[in-house]
């Protein structure tokens, strides 16, 4: 036993979780044991200067450091290892996964992290050849190019070369690559096991070809929207890569003809056909393939397959879990009788009628999750034949199944109390009689979406009982108010998403009885509850892990909100102030200085000049901005802005700046990896939305 | 009028069967008993009209045509005496217009038999020409009106040919010195619908046989009156027109033997005559060829010379020029490239291939080239190298991988076995190592060639070799 640390006192930067004391083993069998860990850095800064009985620590195996590390955040590992140099090589030599924020930054990086097996580079927009010819350490076992351009075959051979072992290359998005790039591929990387080419339009049979003969110990296989492949390559692969486990030919060209093929694959576990139109029944009809390991099964957007093709598919596919549905035109009858595995079923958009919905309650399955979100025809009857049948549900969404009433939230309360995810978006015909229900039975509620439904008071009372509830969506519920966002926020503790969208009933009392109720609260949208003041900022900033938070509209809260918020809440990433008129330069200085996290803002419509706006530019990691209408703003201003954010992907400005930015300082921008996008919405005071949201107004919907 | 001939002709073949010396007695009878029927629009319809036995007695005998001669000096001086009577009455100036004329229509269709004539017995000397030459005799106005009865004449005799046929082919064919190796069978491209000759019965089809000679002549279809042969039947009625206006009538230039109608169709299936083919009659699965132009098209590809050479590669040779003419439409447009060097024309065949082999991988065309250049221009310096070990009389298996790569870039040449006769190693002066370092690379890819050379070459020393082609 070696008695590593005893007591320092100050402010913690290594957390160990639970317990006080922590066991650490390592391969010789030593087990080292830590009281009351506190901050080990400050510990060996003292033990430098008075205690002989801390020198253990440099002392200690590497690999028990490594333990140590191990249990830390990251925020931690930082502060450990600006301690002290020991600690700092410790450090580099511990960390395995590195996600740069600058490509620039990457050669001076890479030099002090030497044992890093997952390289993430979605940060960089633009990877040159030359920086992955140079010292990618060879042990590296993955690297994300999914959201870099700029690299060419060229630098894919430096880096497979050099690279020899990597088992995950994710080149998505790389329209502009081709054969030549997956050559390179196949002929380098021979253990690769994941290959991720989404959008990779330049790529062709010939290219998806290379890589089934070379890289044979594929298990995932990712082709969405490879416009170039068709049925002989994937059938190429499905001969020579006999592992593969995942197959994703969502909107590729392929007719049925490879399915035969596909469906041979001993392992293959997901498949996923979202968006095949040339897969058609008929092609379905002769597939007498067995796939048993198929787990999950997309099918959506397959606007030819019926349920007679579904059939045939299925009749091999007996341990299917997952099903995917959504769009794809079938009118479901036994399609699903004898899959009696399934736990998931996703109906999304799809035209359903009663007896379909009913011979899902009829099949014996266990059905864990249903979708039938923008369901057209799906009636209280049918409904509630279904969960009567299937009471263990755990995730059901009816989102815009607009004839739902009271009588399927009876049916639903009354089986299924084991829901987790209940999504009643836009059912507007439930009375306000339904929600109580909702609280009473329902208690293991996770996530709850009640946009555009009826919600008041005593239905937000009833809910706050589901004292689990993590996500609570409640937009457009225009008759809540503080009282019942009180009621939430004394007894739904884990809350950490809230969406208030224009209800308009609430104030800074309700807001604050959130913030100081529900401490974990990471995202919380506020957009157009027009009477929040900067006194809801005030109490927002002690929910310190806030990191999304939208304020749109919200034309009362000034500078000084915004200050107090970004000195809390030093976690934000996304902020969105648009419409914010009382917002200037003063918030946009505090937000530079505090909120060195921020990932995208929008500050359109809000009361800055170029100073505010050129200060933003001292956050590293911004990465889109949305300037739209702001006054205050000259070319030169933006310009100089614009440069100087070197980390910038996406920017959105209004059309008619792009005739006063110069043309060469938009190209030099363009080529670091930042896309453009000119909007063209004229001025607008936009307190009113422009039009009434008929359907959905969250991105899940 | 045709039985009596027939049974002459009978006579006449049974007796010399042993003496033939080749196989035109045999074999003419067979396009008149295809000919009547409508399969074959193009391959001497006409005859059918012509009552054909009539001819076959004319044919061998040596007397007869001595007959013939006979006659025909006696037709010309019959219209010499005629055309001398006319002489003198115009002297005389006592000629009736219409009498004079009367004298010219005489002496016109005198002319014309004695050409028919003439005509026809030069034919009987030209052995494949023959059978359409000597029809001639019959007036191709009378046949039109007599031809359902000759085509069912034809049917009967055909039958009766037939077995003299199998009896005869089986001495004839064995003389016959075709020694072409039997190539692939192209021919299911041509009788797509064979799958219809298996599933007939053995005995329920007539199965004919063209000979060597007829199947290659280049013209099946001669005029009547000047000779001249066609390919197509349609060609010659056309091409009749010009001999007069009987030729332009609607039922001349009509498609015969459309009118078939109310017989009972026999069918018929063919037999290659190459003894030992599939497609022969005496083979044990024998699968018959369904029309003569499959018949055509089989021989020339599984038992001639390709002597049709493609002029883009050099390399491919087809004996059918249909087939080149295909393959030219593709020649040199083969993108589709395998690992193994190997080209297609079509993306699925090279995916095929690729999913049939265990470490061939689909190629780039673009990419070939450059690994060619980067991978010539690394080794070059190292050539010297090469050259010790080629001079040293072998090669190790990197050079060859290398040199296998110059292969590809250099095809087609590397490939056709013909260009590497055109290296002419022959005769071959001495060599120096110091000329090494000077070779070119096309003493690579001869080096590597080696092993499809003859062996008299392989006998020779390299540095022959490369000497010759430095000198």
């Amino acid at each position: 036993m070696i008695r590593v640390l005893s007591s320092f006192h100050t402010p913690s930067s290594i957390i160990l979780p639970e317990s006080k004391t922590t066991l650490f083993s390592t391969h010789s069998g030593t087990v080292i044991r830590i009281d009351d860990a506190h901050d080990i850095s400050m510990g060996v800064k003292r033990r430098r200067r008075c205690s002989p009985e801390a020198m253990s620590l440099e002392a200690m195996p590497e690999e028990i450091l490594f333990c140590i590390l191990d249990k830390m955040t990251a925020q931690s590992l930082k502060s450990v290892s600006l301690s002290c140099k020991t600690l700092h090589n410790v450090e580099s030599r511990h960390r395995r996964t590195l996600k740069p924020l600058r490509s620039s930054l990457l050669p001076a990086v890479l030099s002090r992290y030497t044992s890093i097996l997952h390289l993430d580079l979605t940060l960089c927009p633009c990877v040159p050849d030359s920086l992955l010819f140079s010292r990618l350490p060879q042990s590296l076992l993955s690297i994300d190019l999914s959201r870099s351009r700029g690299f060419s075959a060229a630098g894919l051979t430096g880096l497979v070369g050099r690279c020899g072992s990597l088992v995950e290359i994710d080149v998505s998005g790389g329209t502009e690559l081709g054969d030549a790039e997956m050559a390179v591929i196949s002929d380098g990387a021979k253990r690769l096991e994941r290959l991720r080419i989404r959008m990779c339009k330049g790529v062709t049979d010939v290219g998806v070809g290379m890589v089934a003969v070379g890289c044979s110990h594929l298990r995932e296989l990712r082709l969405k929207s490879c416009s170039g492949v068709t049925d002989l390559g994937v059938e190429l692969v499905a001969v020579k890569c006999r592992m593969l486990e995942v197959l994703d030919l969502s909107f590729v060209p392929i007719t049925g003809k490879c399915l035969p093929a596909v469906l041979q694959l001993q392992y293959l576990q997901e498949l996923y056909l979202s968006g095949c139109s040339g897969i058609d029944y008929e092609s379905l009809m002769d597939l007498d393939q067995k796939c048993e390991s198929l787990h999950l099964l997309d099918l959506s957007n397959c606007e030819n397959v019926s349920h007679v093709g579904l059939c045939s598919i299925t009749n091999g596919t007996t341990n299917l879990r997952q099903l995917i549905l959504s769009y794809s035109f079938l009118g479901l009858s036994n399609s699903m009788i004898n899959l009696s595995k399934l736990h998931s079923i996703k109906l999304d958009g799809c035209k359903v009628n009663c007896s379909g919905l009913k011979s899902i309650g009829n099949s014996n399955m266990l059905l864990k999750e249903l979708s039938l979100s923008k369901c057209n025809g799906v009636t209280d009857e049918s409904l509630s034949y279904i969960v009567g049948k299937h009471r263990e549900l755990v995730k059901l969404d009816i989102t815009c199944c607009r004839g739902i009433t009271h009588d399927s939230i009876v049916s639903i309360t009354k089986s299924c109390s084991y829901l987790t995810s209940l999504r009643l978006e836009s059912c507007s015909l439930i009375s306000v009689k339904a929600f109580p229900l909702i609280g009473q039975c329902c208690r293991l509620l996770e996530d709850l979406n009640l946009t555009d439904t009826g919600l008041d008071d005593e239905g937000l009372k009833a809910i706050s009982a589901c004292s689990k509830l993590s996500s609570l969506k409640i937009g457009f519920c225009l008759d809540i108010s503080d009282n019942g966002l009180i009621y939430i926020g004394k007894a739904c503790k884990n809350l950490k998403e809230i969406d208030l969208y224009r209800s308009d009933g609430i104030t800074d009392v309700g807001i604050t009885a959130i913030a100081l109720g529900c401490s974990d609260l990471e995202t919380i949208d506020l957009a157009y509850c027009t009477k929040i003041t900067d006194n809801s900022m005030n109490s927002l900033s002690n929910c310190s892990k806030l990191s999304t938070l939208e304020i749109r509209g919200c034309s009362q809260v000034s500078s000084l909100g915004v200050s107090t918020i970004t000195v809390g809440c030093r976690q934000i990433t996304n902020l969105d102030m648009k419409r914010c008129s009382k917002i200037n330069d003063a918030g946009m200085l505090s937000i530079a200085h505090y909120s060195q996290n921020l990932r995208h803002i929008n500050i359109s419509y809000c009361s800055i000049t170029d100073m505010g706006l050129l200060a933003l530019a001292n956050i590293s990691c911004l990465q889109s901005m949305t300037i739209l209408h702001v006054k205050g703003l000259s070319p030169s201003g933006l310009t100089a802005t614009l440069m100087a954010c070197g980390g910038l992907t996406k920017v959105k400005l209004h059309v008619a700046t792009k005739s006063l930015l110069p043309l060469q300082i938009i190209e030099h921008i363009k080529s670091r990896g930042c896309v453009f996008q000119w909007i063209h919405k004229p001025i607008s005071t936009g307190l009113l939305p422009t039009f009434w949201p008929c359907c959905c107004l969250n991105d899940n919907c | 009028m045709d039985h009596e001939p027939r049974k002459i002709s009978k006579s006449l073949l049974e007796p010399s069967i042993p003496a033939i010396s080749n196989t035109n007695s045999v074999r003419f009878d067979i396009p008149f008993g295809s000919c009547s029927t409508e399969d074959f629009p193009d391959y001497g319809n006409h005859q059918s009209r012509e009552s054909t036995p009539l001819t076959n007695t004319t044919n061998q005998d040596p007397r007869l045509m001595l007959n013939n001669l006979t006659f025909l000096e006696q037709k010309i001086h019959q219209v010499q005496d005629i055309v001398r009577s006319i002489i003198e009455r115009e002297g005389r100036h006592t000629l009736q217009p219409d009498e004079l004329a009367a004298q010219h229509q005489l002496v016109t269709a005198d002319l014309t038999s004695i050409i028919i004539q003439l005509i026809s017995t030069a034919g009987t000397l030209l052995p494949s020409l023959q059978n359409t030459l000597l029809s001639s005799t019959n007036q191709p106005s009378s046949a039109a009106a007599c031809q359902p009865q000759t085509v069912s004449n034809n049917l009967q005799q055909t039958e009766t040919f037939q077995m003299e046929t199998s009896n005869i082919n089986g001495i004839v064919e064995m003389v016959e010195p075709v020694l072409l190796p039997i190539g692939e069978d192209h021919d299911v491209k041509d009788c797509e619908d064979h799958g219809d000759c298996e599933n007939l019965l053995p005995g329920s089809y007539e199965v004919l046989q063209l000979e060597k000679e007829e199947i290659l002549a280049s013209h099946t279809h001669f005029c009547l009156i000047c000779g001249k042969g066609f390919k197509r039947d349609a060609n010659l009625r056309m091409h009749m027109r010009g001999h007069g206006d009987e030729y332009k009538t609607p039922a001349a230039l009509a498609k015969p033997g459309k009118d078939s109608s109310s017989e009972v169709v026999i069918i018929k299936r063919y037999s290659c005559p190459f003894v030992g083919c599939k497609r022969n009659k005496e083979h044990k699965k024998f699968q018959p060829l369904k029309t003569i132009p499959c018949v055509k098209n089989h021989y020339k590809r599984s038992h001639c010379d390709k002597s049709y050479t493609c002029s883009r590669c050099n390399s491919k040779k087809f004996s059918v020029i249909a087939d080149l003419k295909t393959h030219e439409k593709h020649c040199g447009r083969d993108k589709w490239l395998c690992s193994c060097g190997t080209s297609f024309s079509r993306k699925d065949k090279l995916f095929g291939h690729v999913s049939l082999f265990q470490g061939h991988t689909p190629a780039l065309p673009m990419a070939m080239d450059e690994t060619k250049v980067s991978e010539t221009s690394t080794q070059m310096p190292t050539s010297n190298e090469i050259m010790n070990d080629v001079c040293g009389g072998f090669c190790n298996i990197d050079d060859i991988d290398f040199l296998d790569i110059k292969g590809i870039d250099e095809e087609p040449s590397f490939y056709s076995s013909v260009d590497f006769d055109s290296f002419n190693f022959g005769g071959i002066p001495e060599y120096t190592d110091n000329n090494a370092s000077q070779l070119s690379s096309s003493y690579q890819v001869s080096e590597n060639s080696r092993p499809f050379m003859p062996n008299d070459y392989d006998n020779r020393t390299i540095n022959d070799s490369n000497s010759h082609l430095l000198s």
